[in-house]
């Protein structure tokens, strides 16, 4: 991997991370463990795979990503106005009445999500339909879908990868979130999904395990992506729940946090300390 | 409208209709999509989608998901029709529809098959009572029972391009013939079957038949209903329901549906604050369905032509109060 491609993904990384903390000290509590985590994959994939238009957010022939577990909201809106699809300090009015950022994602509210997310495993159904769609037009574009390691419980996301696998959807890319928590303790107490690369490999998915904090793995395994198949594509992503700022990663519930301003400003010290010093 | 109501059965059934007219519609359409989730065999769509692999979305036996696909596909411009029977398609995927469809604004038409009491030999647990209750409590979407064959093929020909969630529930087998061939049915609109001064009888579905009979035993005793197919229980056709509530003063409604939440909830709702007339219901009392032949059961739920005989000589007479 081109060093100066992965500093600039590790920088976009820790300005996802920044956005993220941003948004959510604006209304002092949220889903901040679950957002973090998944901040490398997103700088990664709108950093350096994904061909999507800011001025133009419903492009038919775009990159779409799914992000199943709607809680990371406040990862992904912090992404996109980075990219420039609106002003950055919009996303500062997360979670206020009538803003256009809530909690969970909402394609009807904000430019650039591409699905309406929250109830868990519905986004897995949602975008097999948009791989779907995009393999019957002939469409030469890729949907990437981030699944939480909780949100697998649901039933709802194995009817999907069945799904997926049987109508060879190699256009669609499964990011499962493997931060080894969910909102009542750790994955392993409350329902063990134990082997999900084995997993997902039985379910006729071209996988791979990678470190999901890891920029230059990250790239690696999408890259890997693009060379079609017949297989749809599943990255086990294993990550640390509230990656990048140390509190919230030693916090155990850390799924979703209510603290004050200092707690929120010394996190943001931490981070930019961290961007400062790529520089 | 041309009714030609004679009390025979079709010749067609409705299973028919739907095998004919959803490829009929994918083919005319490159934007309509068809989804089943097994059971493309129960309604003759089978063989022209396993030719059709491309335009016939066999889903397998994982209706959450297959609402979800749909709602997918719905998001990149299709125009999708999924099917499965009624309990599937309405209790079992409940938040799929809300939210991936409905609130998302993905626009999907469901179908759900053996409504009620049709579901006969597949019993109590295939038995849907509260599918519409279900379909009305989502915002901005349009319910259809479904009385004959005709009326199926016509709704089917205007559904796809209604906004929001669509549901159509139906028999799979035949029911009495209401409107003539060719016969366009416009959703939203309730339609006049029958001319009556003395009550309304508003219904749909099979109670369609069951009205036609009462009304003719009611007429040997010189009682006059008029009879309208109200088959959109949402959004319901008010101005037809204010003007044969305030003609006749006498409302019954008739449905193969739980009485909470389908037709006689959408005509009390409506008439409320509007107008006062007494209103009384022909509907499954508040209990789950059972296994038996149709006849039995439309006994077993009070869905006959003399239950619909007795409520409106029971409205008749709380009209005269």
């Amino acid at each position: 991997m081109d060093a100066e491609l992965k500093k600039s993904l590790q920088k976009f990384a820790t300005q996802i991370r920044i956005g993220t903390v941003e948004s959510i000290k604006s209304r002092g509590f949220g889903h901040i463990g679950g957002a973090l985590s998944v901040c490398d994959a997103l700088a990664v994939l709108y950093g350096s795979q994904m061909t999507v238009d800011p001025k133009n957010p419903k492009m038919p022939e775009r990159d779409k990503l799914v992000c199943s577990k709607g809680h990371a909201g406040p990862a992904v809106y912090a992404t996109l106005a980075l990219k420039g699809f609106y002003p950055y300090d919009e996303i500062k009015t997360l979670n206020q009445p009538g803003t256009n950022f809530p909690s969970h994602c909402d394609t009807n509210k904000t430019p650039g999500i591409d699905m309406t997310t929250g109830s868990l495993g519905q986004g897995t159904s949602t975008a097999c339909g948009i791989a779907l769609a995009d393999k019957l037009r002939k469409h030469n574009n890729r949907t990437f879908l981030i699944v939480g390691d909780g949100e697998i419980n649901e039933g709802q996301c194995w009817e999907a990868f069945m799904f997926a696998a049987a109508k060879k959807l190699s256009n669609l890319v499964v990011l499962i979130d493997w931060n080894k928590k969910q909102l009542d303790g750790y994955t392993k107490d409350v329902l063990p999904n134990e082997n999900l690369d084995a997993k997902m490999a039985a379910f006729g998915f071209e996988t791979v395990k990678i470190n999901g904090n890891d920029v230059e793995a990250l790239y690696e395994a999408l890259e890997n992506t693009k060379k079609g198949g017949d297989k749809p594509y599943a990255i086990v992503m294993d990550t640390v729940k509230g990656c990048g700022v140390t509190e919230v990663e030693e916090t155990m519930g850390n799924h979703s946090m209510t603290v004050g301003a200092e707690k929120f400003d010394a996190w943001l010290s931490e981070l930019n300390d961290k961007l400062a010093a790529m520089e | 409208m041309n009714i030609v109501y004679n009390g025979e059965m079709d010749s067609r059934a409705f299973k028919d209709v739907l095998g004919k007219t959803i490829p009929e519609l994918a083919e005319n359409d490159p934007d309509v999509i068809y989804l089943d989730a097994d059971l493309m065999s129960c309604i003759g769509t089978a063989k022209w989608g396993a030719a059709n692999p491309d335009r016939a979305i066999n889903c397998g036996i994982a209706e959450a998901n297959m609402i979800g696909v749909a709602a997918g596909l719905a998001s990149q411009g299709f125009k999708p029709i999924c099917h499965t029977f009624g309990p599937f398609a309405s209790r079992r995927v409940f938040d799929q529809v809300f939210l991936a469809a409905g609130y998302t604004g993905n626009d999907i038409t469901v179908i759900g098959t053996d409504a009620g009491i049709c579901a006969a030999f597949n019993g109590g647990t295939h038995m849907p009572f509260e599918d519409m209750a279900l379909y009305r409590a989502i915002p901005t979407a349009t319910v259809i029972d479904i009385a004959d064959a005709n009326q199926l093929e016509s709704v089917l020909h205007q559904v796809a391009d209604i906004k929001g969630v669509k549901y159509i529930r139906c028999s799979r087998k035949s029911a009495a013939k209401v409107y003539a061939d060719g016969e366009t049915v416009p959703v939203g609109k309730g339609v006049t079957l029958r001319e009556g001064k003395d009550a309304v009888v508003f219904a749909t579905g099979i109670m369609i038949h069951e009205a036609f009979m009462a009304a003719e035993e009611l007429a040997k005793e010189g009682i006059e209903i008029a009879i309208v197919d109200m088959f959109t229980v949402k959004p319901l056709d008010k101005e037809c329901l204010f003007k044969y509530a305030k003609e006749t003063g006498a409302v019954v409604t008739a449905e193969n549906h739980n009485k909470i939440g389908g037709l006689y909830s959408a005509v009390t709702e409506a008439l409320a604050g509007e107008m006062e007339v007494p209103v009384e219901y022909v509907a499954v009392e508040d209990v789950y369905g059972e296994v038996g032949p149709q006849d039995y059961l439309r006994e077993r739920f009070d869905l006959t032509s003399d239950h619909i005989v007795r409520k409106v000589k029971k409205v008749l007479s709380r009209k005269a109060k």
